[in-house]
């Protein structure tokens, strides 16, 4: 693994804010070095291409959402990051994609470490069939990021941070299954703030939610930008416009347009991303 | 009006459509009928073999009651049983079976399922299924034949000298034994207990893997510490059915285990178990009480088979009540 690995975000560990969603900040920008630059990046499951010549970055602590029509390879793009599309036998990659400075691709890449530091949240909530603290405590312990008596500590803040706290406190032991289904994607996320990541990437967090679950989900995503940085594939456009910083628009595999949200959602500069955010396709 | 009238619609009798699905429902009623007789048969059949097995039993029942099972004499001379051997060989082979075969299976299971190239996990999954086909008295054969030979030229000797201080693997050898025994009913039970853990194994949800994965675990990682556990009353499951086969098994274990009313320390010794004996001394059984307690054996075998497959089923359909992919190996 080369160059810079940025030290970590430290820990929230102070009074917490007001959970009051703050419009999307028009004035996002210049927030530092990119978190996540994409370099020319190309993708293949066999001979079908599904990602084409992918090229931009995205801002360390800013949520950035990718919207797009089924199958225009959002999902692969965020699975490309912390290489989960791996276990596809027929993928092939080009290009590079760079996480804090160093690079996903290159041969020397340690996959393990790499999705340590790249911490996901699924489509599904798809906690482990054991206790709620061994799930979150699951990925600390098994890369030994903490000692062991440290690990309540930690489970302790993760929970804290993913808002999850005050409704299972009193029950650490019992199965993280057992909760319902807005608890269980926000068990998930604690689960994958545990392994403490430098990206968090959100695979449709909340199509399985119900209305109010997902307005949880999405004020913890407004929390959670204070510390980390946040992909989101989405196909709710209004939630796209309430939670990110930045939007890129996917289709056929190709990024159309990647700006600021409120410029995408009032004057995109592409036709097809009107069109598909008027509702005209997709 | 009409609106008023409506709730009484249903109530009216429509002559013709009510004879023409009486009509449609006489076939029905047969075709029921045949069924509903199939159905009702198996129960019966099962309760007559129960009938019959205490009936047959009820000599022996009454003279050694529940000592029968703790008492270790068997004397068909002076008429004195007891089955205290016959179900702890019955038993202590099927442990033995089961350490061997579970932790082996369960490898497969897992390679095949997490590792093994596409290519070859179905002929792999065929074959070992195909174990299970091999009549029972060829693997008797092929033990005496093969592995017998095999066992106390080199296998038994190996194990006598590495493993000496433990009473297990001590003692003459002589060859048929408790060992050979449970080593072929670990080979026949594996293709039960492999495919039924590989069929958990594949209803286990992608997305626990993957969520494993994205945290950090290797692949390793992701099977012992998620796929496994998730899967492992389905997996316990498949233990106890193949130690339902192994209890019940009869005839290879008939031809290898050396048949002795016997309990020794050692599993270099002979020993016996119920079914065996049933099967060996059945026919040569004289007296009404020796053939009494053999069908008490065989109650006592048919209970504890019961037992175990039914805590089979009790698992497999606990883990599969979800994915459904469980109960379908059964």
């Amino acid at each position: 693994m080369s160059a810079t690995v940025r030290p970590r975000a430290p820990f929230f560990t102070g009074p917490r804010a007001t959970l009051t969603p703050r419009p999307p900040a028009a004035t996002a920008g210049q927030r530092g070095s990119p978190a996540v630059d994409v370099r020319d990046f190309d993708f293949f499951y066999g001979s079908q291409q599904v990602l084409k010549h992918l090229s931009f970055t995205i801002e360390r602590k800013s949520v950035t959402a990718i919207i797009g029509p089924s199958g225009c390879g959002k999902s692969t793009f965020l699975r490309s990051i912390n290489r989960l599309n791996d276990l596809i036998p027929s993928a092939r990659y080009q290009g590079d994609i760079l996480v804090e400075g160093s690079s996903v691709y290159a041969p020397s890449t340690d996959v393990v470490g790499l999705r340590q530091r790249v911490g996901m949240v699924f489509q599904r909530p798809n906690p482990f069939p054991r206790s709620i603290f061994d799930n979150v405590a699951y990925g600390p312990g098994l890369n030994r990021l903490v000692p062991k008596r440290d690990l309540p500590d930690l489970v302790e803040r993760c929970l804290r941070q993913a808002a999850l706290w005050d409704e299972v406190k009193d029950r650490l032991d019992e199965p993280g299954t057992g909760l319902s289904g807005g608890q269980q994607q926000r068990l998930c996320i604690a689960r994958a703030l545990g392994n403490q990541p430098e990206l968090l990437l959100m695979d449709e967090p909340c199509s399985a939610l119900d209305p109010i679950a997902t307005q949880k989900v999405e004020e913890l995503i407004f929390e959670l930008k204070r510390e980390y940085t946040i992909i989101i594939v989405t196909h709710n456009m209004q939630q796209a416009a309430r939670v990110s910083d930045y939007t890129g628009f996917f289709d056929r595999g190709e990024l159309i347009e990647f700006d600021g949200t409120e410029r995408i959602f009032t004057t995109p500069a592409h036709e097809r991303t009107e069109a598909y955010i008027t509702g005209r396709f997709g | 009006m009409t609106a008023l009238s409506e709730p009484d619609a249903p109530t009216q009798p429509i002559p013709v459509a009510s004879a023409s699905l009486e009509r449609a429902s006489r076939g029905d009623q047969i075709f029921r009928g045949v069924l509903t007789l199939g159905a009702v048969t198996i129960p019966v059949l099962l309760g007559f073999l129960v009938f019959e097995l205490w009936m047959g039993s009820r000599l022996a029942i009454d003279k050694f009651g529940l000592g029968f099972i703790t008492e270790s004499t068997w004397d068909p001379v002076a008429e004195v049983f007891g089955a205290f051997p016959l179900i702890f060989g019955t038993l202590l082979s099927s442990v033995v079976a089961l350490a061997i075969a579970v932790p082996l299976s369960l490898g497969v299971a897992i390679y095949l399922v997490e590792f093994a190239p596409k290519s070859i996990r179905q002929p792999v999954a065929f074959l070992i299924g195909l174990l299970a086909a091999i009549p029972s008295v060829v693997y008797g054969l092929w033990g005496i034949f093969v592995l017998i030979p095999i066992l106390r030229a080199s296998v038994f000797p190996f194990l006598r000298d590495s493993l000496g201080f433990l009473p297990l693997f001590q003692g003459p050898i002589y060859g048929p034994s408790m060992l050979a025994a449970g080593i072929i009913l670990a080979i026949m039970i594996m293709p039960y207990v492999m495919s039924v853990s590989r069929e958990v194994l594949l209803a286990v949800p992608n997305t626990q893997r993957e969520a494993a994965l994205a945290l950090g675990a290797t692949r390793w990682e992701a099977v012992i510490t998620t796929v496994v556990p998730y899967a492992r009353s389905g997996i316990a499951g498949a233990v106890i059915l193949g130690l339902g086969r192994a209890l019940g098994e009869t005839m290879a274990v008939t031809m290898l285990i050396g048949n002795r009313h016997e309990i020794a320390a050692s599993l270099f010794a002979p020993g016996y178990t119920m079914a065996a004996a049933i099967a060996n001394e059945f026919s040569e059984a004289v007296g009404d009480m020796h053939l009494s307690a053999l069908a008490y054996v065989a109650f006592l075998l048919f209970v504890l088979t019961v037992l175990v497959n039914a805590g089979a089923r009790l698992l497999i359909w606990r883990v599969a009540r979800g994915s459904g992919a469980g109960s379908a190996a059964l």
